[in-house]
């Protein structure tokens, strides 16, 4: 049976330079794929043994080129072993193809991400919004979206309005002060 | 000379007759037989159901009767945080249900938006629909739900309901 060692090596063979194998942190492996290379290395690990997929997330970093990360957290019930998958995706692609059709889960968590981040999955069977309502104009998790939300109306549908944020913003203070751990806002010489 | 025994004092029925406005008994009538329509939405929801059930059992203020169908109902219990894709939803409901028709929003999130400053959740539900009575709390316990309830009581004990009905009928 193979080990994640000699997965890691007959990959870096495979697809020579496209996987980069990130240093391990806490145990647990990362793979940087590039985005050619990415449905063709996932469909590899399905069919090394990889057969869960347990999350896919994706990860805006504001500011920086390429813009988007997406992350597949992975694993083989088989082999008893997870394994990180990542990848960049410019904001001028923006653009994944999809994966499930390799793991079925896939088709929510991948509806998520298009509807929080706006990423488009290329082949997903059904890629429509997810927790916003259909013609929401907006994808909310982006870094550059305010907390406070922006003014949408679709009549007899839903509208939104910025909610308050007076005295903001509202956060929590740290363990040791137990006792007004509760949210709210507090003057920033404060926290 | 005509039969007036019937105005004449009648012993018999001395004691079993109390008498009231119409509009004091009619708002006694629907002050004591709440039916609410339970809008759950979040964990507010669980303290309404331990409010109907044994332990805090709101029938003793006459309001068990739990209809899921607004056309049912006179009393809207907001129990819970009104997303925007909630919102119009709730609208709806309540838009549904017959008059006279009151409203309690249970909770810090159904009266102002609680801890959700945020762009998902409509800041109290009072921007859409009029509330009675507002119940503090995240969530509020059973016990805050039936003061809640009596405080709304008291309300309607209080209301014009004669008088309205009149003005509708002119109008």
């Amino acid at each position: 049976m193979a080990d994640l060692t000699s997965i890691n090596n007959s990959f870096q063979a495979r697809f020579s330079g496209k996987v980069k194998v990130q240093p391990l942190f806490r145990e647990e492996t990362t793979w940087l794929v590039e985005g050619s290379e990415l449905l063709p290395v996932l469909t590899a690990l399905k069919e090394e043994g990889f057969d869960l997929l347990i999350d896919l997330s994706t990860v805006d970093n504001f500011g920086d080129e390429p813009r988007f990360e997406i992350v597949y957290e992975l694993y083989s019930t088989a082999l008893n072993q997870n394994l990180r998958v990542k990848a960049v995706i410019s904001e001028d692609v923006n653009s994944v193809p999809t994966v499930s059709s390799l793991w079925r889960t896939a088709n929510w968590h991948e509806r998520e991400a298009y509807d929080m981040m706006g990423i488009r999955f290329e082949g997903h069977p059904d890629l429509r919004r997810i927790l916003m309502w259909e013609g929401y104009p907006y994808h909310p998790l982006k870094k550059d979206f305010p907390l406070e939300g922006k003014v949408t109306d679709m009549p007899d549908i839903a509208f939104s309005k910025p909610a308050p944020l007076e005295g903001g913003p509202f956060v929590t203070a740290p363990a040791d002060r137990s006792g007004d751990r509760e949210p709210k806002a507090r003057p920033s010489a404060a926290v | 000379m005509s039969d007036l025994s019937e105005l004449n004092y009648n012993s018999k029925v001395e004691g079993n007759i109390v008498l009231t406005t119409l509009e004091a008994s009619i708002n006694w009538m629907r002050k004591n037989s709440l039916w609410p329509m339970p809008m759950g939405l979040a964990c507010c929801a669980i303290e309404l159901m331990a409010a109907a059930s044994s332990r805090f059992d709101i029938s003793r203020f006459g309001a068990e009767v739990m209809r899921f169908s607004p056309r049912q109902s006179d009393l809207l219990i907001v129990a819970g945080t009104v997303t925007y894709k909630m919102a119009l939803a709730t609208k709806r409901i309540y838009d549904q249900m017959p008059d006279p028709k009151w409203v309690i929003a249970m909770g810090a999130c159904a009266s102002t938006g609680g801890m959700y400053r945020s762009y998902a959740v409509l800041q109290g539900i009072d921007n859409l629909i009029p509330v009675d009575v507002y119940i503090s709390g995240c969530p509020p316990r059973p016990e805050a739900l039936l003061e809640g309830l009596m405080q709304l009581q008291k309300k309607i004990a209080t209301e014009k309901s004669l008088s309205t009905l009149k003005q509708e009928e002119a109008a």
